[in-house]
């Protein structure tokens, strides 16, 4: 398959799709999907990361000695998620201290290691942003995913908004948005996406 | 009658280890080092291996990352450099362990060395280390949060081992196979865990 941006595109996002594909990066999407706007600064967090670090690992490509290869990956996505944390920290001290610790975790989250070892460090630049942006996004897929039916099990909210008719014909459903929850959700999607999505 | 007062000091220490082990478990309540356990649990004896290098490497990292973070990173202002200085620290960590082992046991390099790589990336590590930051520990409290951690995560993924040994061979609905079947055994697992929630409070 050429590598168009298209392609990359829908490759990335569907029949490659990090979190029920490829099963990388699911500890945040656990963490973070119990309220959606927590989840959607997530999500803008690691787009950031791998389009940035894909971007930064391709045009270093040839000049990363292989031995220290790993390390240097590590540091360059490392600066980047700080400034996500620092973005996060000054714009929204409120969400950053639930997320904050998560926030931090992006840099060992392995969908972004993953893309910069397996794709940035063969190809150039422009192919490269295309393939973080494509892992970004389709991990924000399916976080956004579970997230849409956490919280308004959970909570009965949708970013924080209360459901129409909240009052009359909703029931706290408290597991949803504890750890049990999420376990559940990300298996089910997991379940239902690889046996509809993926031909083996 | 005050047992607290008495011992205060050591019972803290003990409560905070198996608070973190069992109320605040980092894999079934924190969601941390998913990636592994999904990857590795598939035997009793390889979640072994790494549940014990992972008690190992969290316990010595937690306290040189509580000495590195409050004798160092805050005299100097320089708390924004936490990420990539803990991380730093756990990548070298892990390298200087494993060329250690190496050296001294080539039994335990056999048994251990393998999973040694895969912890510099497993999100556990750092994960303890940032939430260590966020709690007013004394450097034991830090030490025991470490030990505590790690040791909850290792009877996590052992008893997740031992279920997936027993399900090897039973059929499963197409796709669910794999991730979808493990991650419904954790959520079963975190269900019983969250039974533990409520009996230590600190």
């Amino acid at each position: 398959m050429a590598d168009t941006p298209r392609n990359i595109l829908t490759q990335g996002i569907f029949s490659e799709n990090a979190v029920y594909r490829q099963v990388l990066g699911i500890c945040s999407a656990l963490a973070v999907t119990n309220l959606l706007a927590n989840t959607l600064f997530m999500c803008v967090g690691v787009i950031f990361t791998t389009v940035m670090s894909n971007v930064t690992v391709s045009l270093l490509r040839n000049h990363i000695p292989k031995r220290v290869r790993m390390i240097t990956q590590v540091l360059i996505i490392a600066s980047y998620v700080m400034m996500v944390d620092i973005v996060i920290k000054a714009t929204s001290p409120d969400i950053h201290r639930f997320i904050g610790p998560y926030v931090g975790l992006i840099i060992t989250n392995c969908i972004i290691m993953g893309r910069a070892e397996a794709f940035a460090s063969q190809n150039r630049p422009w192919p490269s942003f295309w393939d973080g942006l494509a892992a970004g996004l389709g991990y924000s897929m399916v976080l956004i995913a579970i997230a849409l039916v956490r919280e308004p099990l959970g909570f009965g909210t949708v970013l924080g908004m209360d459901l129409p008719g909240k009052d009359i014909w909703w029931y706290q459903w408290t597991i949803m948005v504890m750890p049990p929850g999420a376990f559940f959700m990300l298996g089910i999607m997991t379940w239902i996406a690889r046996a509809r999505l993926v031909k083996e | 009658m005050e047992p607290n007062i008495d011992s205060g000091f050591l019972s803290a220490t003990l409560l905070i280890f198996l608070s973190a082990a069992f109320t605040n478990n980092i894999l079934l309540a924190r969601f941390l080092g998913m990636c592994s356990v999904l990857g590795v649990s598939k035997k009793v004896d390889t979640s072994m291996g790494l549940g014990v290098a992972v008690i190992f490497v969290t316990t010595a990292t937690s306290g040189i990352n509580y000495i590195v973070y409050n004798y160092l990173l805050i005299p100097l202002e320089l708390e924004y450099l936490r990420l990539i200085t803990f991380i730093v620290i756990i990548a070298s960590f892990v390298q200087l362990v494993e060329m250690i082992v190496e050296r001294v046991s080539l039994v335990l390099y056999n048994a251990l060395g393998i999973f040694l790589p895969l912890i510099t990336v497993n999100c556990a590590i750092l994960g303890v280390s940032l939430f260590m930051i966020g709690q007013p520990y004394s450097f034991l409290e830090a030490l025991s949060f470490g030990a505590g951690s790690g040791f909850g995560w290792f009877l996590a993924i052992m008893l997740i081992g031992g279920i997936r040994e027993k399900i090897n061979e039973n059929a499963l609905p197409k796709g669910l196979a794999g991730p979808g079947i493990t991650l419904i055994i954790i959520g079963i697992m975190a269900l019983a865990f969250v039974g533990f929630s409520g009996m230590i409070s600190i």
